[in-house]
């Protein structure tokens, strides 16, 4: 309950979270953002930084900026203003709405985008809906920045392709096109709010005809993925219950048991069984949103 | 640095003092500052006994370090009270018996009056979805729901 000590120090903009990073290398350093992940660590004892660094007060990472075809959602925008704002449930649906189901209103009030991706909690929301959206992930270093597709981001556990000493510093999203609906489902877990299972689906449509679907899980395995025989089986076929339950049947294909998180909240069996069960479920919902 | 001089302005009043970086703001708020109402109440950040306003929205004050909060407008339960007045939260949670023990009280006050400043007219569903993050292990959650529900009345008819 009491963290163990550590020395703070409030960076007011990147370049200056920088030069700390670089005052303190070597020692046990960590950024602080929303801090609701990185905190509850510390209070546990599961991590005893020496070194605090907060970027969460940086301004310049706290814009939305909107670009034609795409958003552009700074990492210290937290999850309450991203599930607050019409013209991102419009224009990034799945990411709205994978924000709005995040823990709670404390939660949501201070837990920030930027946070959530870089820690990469097998079982946080946001992976899925940036995986579904094909988003891309900027980031910074001293060295210069660089973009980085969902797709290559999330690698393991805790584990993404941030360098050390990078930092996200935003998350570029496209825009859904007129044909395109985009859909976040989730199971919480009822003490944690964490999702045992969440399924993330962007759908492109023509008419009746999928034209291309991307579906993607977090909770499910221990870092979030895109379920790719769901989507083959989508692209090409027709909107309608039996697509979404042949569909969803898939969503397990070349997945061993193994590969699925087990813990006191699920077994790998049921967190199986239940990534089927809201797969159908995201398909259902993006299926009738297309209509 | 391992301690600060920071500021925090709780429930109206400036208070300066000098706290270790690893404070968090709810040990800060009782130890230092005498603030008892938010509660401690649980070690992970998931039952909301601690939550005030920061800055206006509710936030729970054992997972944000005293020195994160620098700065900002903290409202405990202790500020809802006007001149010596219940708040219309306070008077309903009062009348429907919305607590026992009393424990996770100040944080369900605290997240239902930011919760109804934004949405001053919830249904009964919307309410317990507001407080997803305010856990109560004595009341079974019916009386809360029925005194937010009724705070929420009192407010609308005073704003006529």
């Amino acid at each position: 309950m009491y963290p163990s000590a550590f020395d703070y120090y409030r960076a007011e903009s990147v370049e200056e979270a920088f030069e700390l990073l670089d005052e303190h290398a070597g020692t046990e350093v960590e950024l602080l953002a929303g801090g609701h992940s990185l905190l509850p660590t510390i209070k546990s004892g599961l991590a005893s930084p020496e070194v605090l660094i907060d970027i969460g007060q940086i301004d310049d990472l706290n814009e939305i900026q909107h670009d034609g075809d795409s958003v552009t959602i700074g990492a210290n925008v937290n999850y309450a203003t991203i599930a607050s704002r019409d013209d991102l449930w419009d224009d990034v649906t799945v990411v709205a709405e994978a924000a709005k189901e995040i823990g709670d209103v404390q939660v949501r009030n201070r837990g920030t985008i930027g946070g959530n991706l870089a820690h990469s909690d097998p079982a946080s929301d946001l992976p899925a809906a940036v995986l579904a959206s094909s988003a891309t992930i900027h980031a910074q270093s001293p060295d210069g920045s660089r973009e980085i597709d969902a797709d290559n981001f999330f690698l393991g556990m805790y584990a993404t392709s941030l360098d050390e000493g990078e930092i996200l510093t935003a998350v570029e999203v496209p825009t859904l096109a007129e044909n395109e609906v985009g859909v976040y489902v989730k199971k919480p877990s009822p003490s944690s709010g964490y999702a045992m299972i969440g399924v993330a689906v962007v759908l492109e449509t023509d008419g009746d005809t999928i034209e291309s679907a991307r579906v993607a899980a977090n909770g499910a395995f221990d870092h979030a993925m895109r379920l790719d025989a769901v989507e083959d089986r989508l692209t090409g076929a027709t909107v309608g219950d039996d697509t979404a339950d042949e569909a969803a049947e898939l969503a397990t294909d070349g997945v061993e048991e193994w590969m699925f998180m087990t813990d006191l909240q699920a077994s790998a069996e049921f967190r199986a069984q239940l990534l089927k069960v809201y797969t159908q479920r995201a398909l259902t919902k993006a299926f009738e949103d297309a209509a | 640095m391992s301690e600060h001089d920071i500021t925090l302005t709780v429930n109206g009043t400036e208070h300066e003092l000098e706290i270790e970086s690893h404070k968090l703001l709810v040990h800060a708020l009782r130890d230092e500052l005498g603030y008892t109402g938010p509660n401690v109440g649980c070690e992970s950040s998931l039952c909301g006994a601690c939550t005030v306003h920061i800055d206006g929205e509710a936030t729970k004050s054992c997972t944000v370090l005293a020195v994160q909060a620098d700065g900002s407008e903290i409202t405990t339960v202790e500020g809802l009270a006007e001149n010596g007045e219940f708040h219309p939260i306070q008077e309903s949670f009062q009348e429907e018996h919305g607590l026992q023990c009393g424990y996770c009280t100040p944080g369900m006050m605290m997240t239902a009056t930011s919760y109804l400043a934004e949405e001053p007219n919830p249904d009964r569903e919307e309410i317990r979805e507001a407080l997803e993050g305010n856990l109560c292990r004595c009341t079974g959650y019916q009386n809360i729901v029925n005194a937010v529900e009724s705070a929420a009345q009192k407010m609308q008819e005073s704003d006529d």
